[in-house]
C-alpha cells in the first residue's frame, strides 16, 4: 500500500506564545509536530504494518521542518518530502497548501492519505478535505478507527461524542481525531535509523507551480492572543446568600442571565 | 567550536523528556514513598533503546554517543532521582565495562541483553571496609582448575537484586611488589553461593535498588574474567571516570527540576501583597541557581564530548561530577527555601530532590575524592 502522511510543523501552544507586529515571533518559540498529525503518523506506520507497502511523510514548511520530518522518520516511517517554500512565498493559506499538494500527489499513486483533523495553530481542518477534493478521491474526516480490507475501508468517525460508522473504498483521505491511537515515542535505534532514511527537498518549481498559482484566497487581517484569565472570585457566607450573589453577579455584571 | 546539538541528540533529549514527563513523573513520588524499584519503567525504557545509548548496534545497542546519553540521563533525574540513579548505574556500570574490556564473545553474551533493556547488570565494588579505598577490597578470587572461586561480600550494590549480572572486583594474587592485585570478574547473580538482600532503609533515591552481595565459594568459569587480571584496577578507574559524567548528568537533572520548581512556585506565591519572584532576594537565588546549572551543564557536555572523541576525560569527569552534584544539593536546598514551609511538605517534591541529591555527593567517588582526583591531575 502506498501511504502518505500530511504533516505540519506548529508552535507549541503549551509553550509561552509571544506576538509581535502583527505576527507571531519564531524566535522562543517551541516546535512541534501538529499533535493531530502524530495521531496520522501512528496510524500510518500501523497500517503499513498490517497490509505492507510504504509510508511517506509529506510537509510544505521551510528548512527547521526537517526536525520534525526526522521525528516522524524516527517513529516508523520510511520517506520524506519536505516541500520548501520559504523562498518563493510570503504568505499562504489553506488554499495554498492545498494546491501544493495537489502538483504534489498528481503524479502520485496514493492508496491513503492520512493528515490531522486540525492544526492546532490556524485550527481550520481545511486542507484534508480541500485536497481530496482536488484529487477526487473519497475522504472521511476525524476519524477514531479505520480498518482496511482490500479495497474497502470501515471508519469510525467522531460526530460530536457519538459514533458514526462509515464504509467506502480506497484510494482514500482521512483526517485524524484523538482517540484513533496512541503516538509512540521514536525509540533510540530509530532516532538514529532516521539519520540514514530518505528525506526529498522540492520547491514549488519543481512541482510546475508559479507564486500566482498559490496565492492564497484570505489575508490575515490581525493577530492578537487571548486576553488574560482574571482572578477567579470566591464567594463566602451562608450557601443561600451565596446563591443569591451569584445569581446577581451573573446577571448584572456578566450579563450572562 | 560549536555549543549546538546535533539533529539526533535534539530528539533524543525531546524523547526522553516527554517519556519523563507522561510515564514517570505521574509515579515520582509512589516511587520514593514505597520505595519500590519500579520494573515496568525500566521495561519500557529498555523498548525505547534508552539502556543501550552508547553501544553500538551489533552489541544491541542504539549507537548513540555519550552527551546523548547524559543528555538522557539528565531528562530521567530532572523528574525521578531513583528512576536516574538506577538508569545511569544500569549502563554505565553494569554494561560499559563489559563494552570496555570483554571479550567477543563476553560481549555477545553479557552486554547484548544489558543494551537491549532485556536484563540489568551491576558493578560490585564497594565492601564494608572499602568504599573510597578501593585498594582496600577482601573479596578474594582463587583459581582452581578451570574455575575462580569467590568468597567475600559487597555492599551498597545499586540494581543488584534485580541483576542478571554482576560485575565483582576481588583480588587474584599479589604484584612484584607485594600489592595486592584487584580484577574483575563477570558473576551471574543465579550462580551457586552467590547471596543478594536489599534491607536498606535509605534517605534518598528510596526506589533505586542498593543491595548487598554475599559470596561463598562461588564458582564461575575463569574466561569470565574481564579484561586482564593485571589491569582490573585500572580498568575500574577508566569505568569510574565514564560514570561520574552520568552522575554528574544526573545531578544537573535534579538541578534543573528544582530551578523549574522553585521559579513557577516564585511566580505564583504572592506575600506582601507581592509575587515573591519579584522580591530581590528570592530572585537572587534563581539567577544563582540558573548560573550554576549552565556551568555544570557545559562543564558535562564538555566531559562527554572529549569521551566521544577518545580524548583525556578523567580530570573533567571528575570537575563534572563534583561541580554538578554540589549544583544538585545547593539548588535543591534553595528550591525549598523559596517554597517555604510548602517545600518542606513531600507533596511538593523539592524536599525528596534534595534527599536524592545527597547521594550525588557520596556515590561513585565522594567529593573528597573528587578534589583528590583533580589534585593528582595538577601533579600535587
Ligand atoms: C545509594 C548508593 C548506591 C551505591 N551504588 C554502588 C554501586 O552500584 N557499586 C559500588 O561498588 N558501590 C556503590 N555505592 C558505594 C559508594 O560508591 C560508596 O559509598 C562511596 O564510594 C564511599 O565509600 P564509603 O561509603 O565506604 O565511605 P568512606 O570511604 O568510608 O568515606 C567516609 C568519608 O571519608 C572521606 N574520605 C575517605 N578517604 C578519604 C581521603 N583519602 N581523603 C579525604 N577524605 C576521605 C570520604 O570522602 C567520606 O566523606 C553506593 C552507595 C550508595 C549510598
Ligand atoms: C513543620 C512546620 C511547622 C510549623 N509550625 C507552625 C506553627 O506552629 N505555627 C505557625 O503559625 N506556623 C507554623 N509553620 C509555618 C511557618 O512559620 C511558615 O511556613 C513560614 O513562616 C514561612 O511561610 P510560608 O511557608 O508561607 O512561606 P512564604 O512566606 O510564602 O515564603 C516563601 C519564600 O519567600 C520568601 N519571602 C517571603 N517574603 C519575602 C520578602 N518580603 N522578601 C524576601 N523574601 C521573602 C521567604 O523567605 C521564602 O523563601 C510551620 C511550618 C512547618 C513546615
Amino acid at each position: 500500500m502506498n501511504i502518505y502522511v500530511l504533516l505540519k510543523k506548529t508552535f507549541d501552544t503549551e509553550e509561552k506564545i509571544a506576538v509581535s507586529g502583527g505576527k507571531i515571533e519564531d524566535d522562543g518559540a517551541e516546535f512541534i509536530i501538529n499533535p493531530y498529525d502524530e495521531y496520522a503518523v501512528e496510524e500510518a506506520i500501523n497500517q503499513r504494518d498490517a497490509h505492507g507497502g510504504e509510508v511517506t511523510v509529506v510537509t510544505i514548511g521551510d528548512e527547521d521542518s526537517e526536525k520534525q520530518l526526522r521525528t516522524a522518520l524516527a517513529m516508523g516511517a520510511d520517506k520524506a518530502v519536505l516541500i520548501n517554500t520559504e523562498d518563493d512565498l510570503e504568505d499562504g493559506d489553506q488554499f495554498t497548501t492545498a494546491k501544493i499538494l495537489e502538483a504534489y500527489f498528481e503524479d502520485k499513486e496514493a492508496d491513503l492519505i492520512l493528515a490531522g483533523n486540525v492544526a492546532i495553530d490556524e485550527a481550520s481542518g481545511q486542507v484534508g478535505p480541500r485536497l481530496a477534493e482536488y484529487l477526487g478521491i473519497p475522504y472521511v474526516t476525524t476519524i477514531t478507527d479505520l480498518k482496511i480490507d482490500g479495497e474497502n475501508a470501515t471508519i469510525e468517525k467522531d460526530v460530536e461524542g457519538d459514533v458514526e460508522i462509515i464504509e467506502t473504498s480506497l484510494p482514500l483521505l482521512v483526517t485524524c481525531q484523538q482517540g484513533l491511537n496512541e503516538p509512540r515515542y521514536p525509540s533510540l535505534p530509530g532516532i538514529m535509523k532516521a539519520k540514514k532514511k530518505p528525506l526529498e527537498e522540492l520547491e514549488i518549481d519543481d512541482l510546475d507551480l508559479e507564486e500566482e498559482d498559490v496565492e492564497p484566497k484570505t489575508k490575515t487581517i490581525e493577530i492578537f492572543l487571548p486576553p488574560e484569565k482574571e482572578a477567579g472570585k470566591v464567594l463566602e457566607g451562608e450557601v443561600s446568600d451565596q446563591v443569591k450573589e451569584l445569581v446577581s453577579l451573573l446577571k448584572n455584571e456578566k450579563k450572562v442571565l | 567550536m560549536n555549543f549546538e546539538l546535533s539533529k539526533e541528540q535534539q530528539m533524543i533529549k525531546k524523547m526522553v523528556k516527554e517519556f519523563a514527563d507522561e510515564v514517570i513523573q505521574p509515579r515520582a513520588i509512589e516511587i520514593d514513598t514505597e520505595a519500590k524499584f519500579p520494573v515496568d519503567i525500566f521495561k519500557q525504557m529498555g523498548e525505547l533503546g534508552l539502556l543501550g545509548i552508547p553501544f553500538p548496534e551489533e552489541y544491541g545497542g542504539s549507537g548513540g554517543d555519550t552527551i546523548s546519553y547524559a543528555l538522557a540521563v539528565e531528562e530521567i533525574g530532572r523528574v525521578c532521582g531513583s528512576t536516574g540513579l538506577s538508569y545511569a548505574a544500569a549502563v554505565s556500570l553494569g554494561a560499559s565495562p563489559i563494552y570496555y574490556f570483554g571479550t567477543e564473545e563476553q560481549k555477545q553474551k553479557y552486554l547484548t541483553p544489558l543494551a537491549e533493556g532485556k536484563a540489568l547488570g551491576s558493578f560490585g565494588l564497594t565492601e564494608p571496609n572499602a568504599g573510597s579505598d578501593a585498594g582496600g577490597t577482601k573479596t578474594t578470587a582463587v583459581i582452581d582448575g578451570d574455575d575462580y572461586v569467590i568468597n567475600g561480600e559487597k555492599c551498597f550494590i545499586t540494581n543488584a537484586s534485580f541483576a542478571k549480572t554482576v560485575i565483582v572486583t576481588a583480588v587474584t594474587g599479589k604484584n612484584d611488589k607485594g600489592k595486592n592485585i584487584i580484577s574483575a570478574i563477570i558473576v551471574p547473580t543465579d550462580t551457586e553461593g552467590v547471596k543478594i538482600t536489599s534491607n536498606y532503609d535509605k534517605m534518598g533515591v528510596r526506589g533505586s535498588d542498593t543491595a548487598e552481595i554475599f559470596l561463598e565459594n562461588v564458582r564461575v568459569p575463569r574466561e569470565n574474567l574481564l579484561g586482564s587480571e593485571e589491569k582490573g584496577f585500572k580498568q575500574f578507574l577508566y569505568t569510574l571516570d565514564g560514570g561520574r559524567i552520568s552522575i554528574a548528568a544526573l545531578g544537573l537533572g535534579i538541578a534543573q527540576g528544582s530551578l523549574n520548581k522553585a521559579l513557577s512556585y516564585a511566580k505564583e506565591r504572592t506575600q506582601f501583597g507581592k509575587l515573591i519572584s519579584s522580591f530581590q532576594a528570592i530572585q537572587f537565588k534563581l539567577a544563582d541557581m540558573s548560573m550554576e546549572i549552565e556551568l555544570a551543564r557545559n562543564i558535562i557536555h564538555k566531559a562527554a564530548w572529549l569521551k566521544d572523541n577518545e580524548k583525556p576525560f578523567s580530570k573533567e569527569a571528575a570537575y563534572a561530577k563534583l561541580y554538578a552534584t554540589e549544583t544538585a544539593f545547593r539548588a535543591a536546598n534553595q528550591a525549598i527555601q523559596i517554597h517555604g514551609g510548602y517545600g518542606y511538605m513531600r507533596e511538593y517534591e523539592v524536599e525528596r530532590y534534595l534527599r536524592d541529591a545527597k547521594l550525588l555527593e557520596i556515590g561513585e567517588g565522594t567529593s573528597e575524592i573528587q578534589r583528590l582526583v583533580i589534585a593528582r591531575q595538577l601533579g600535587c
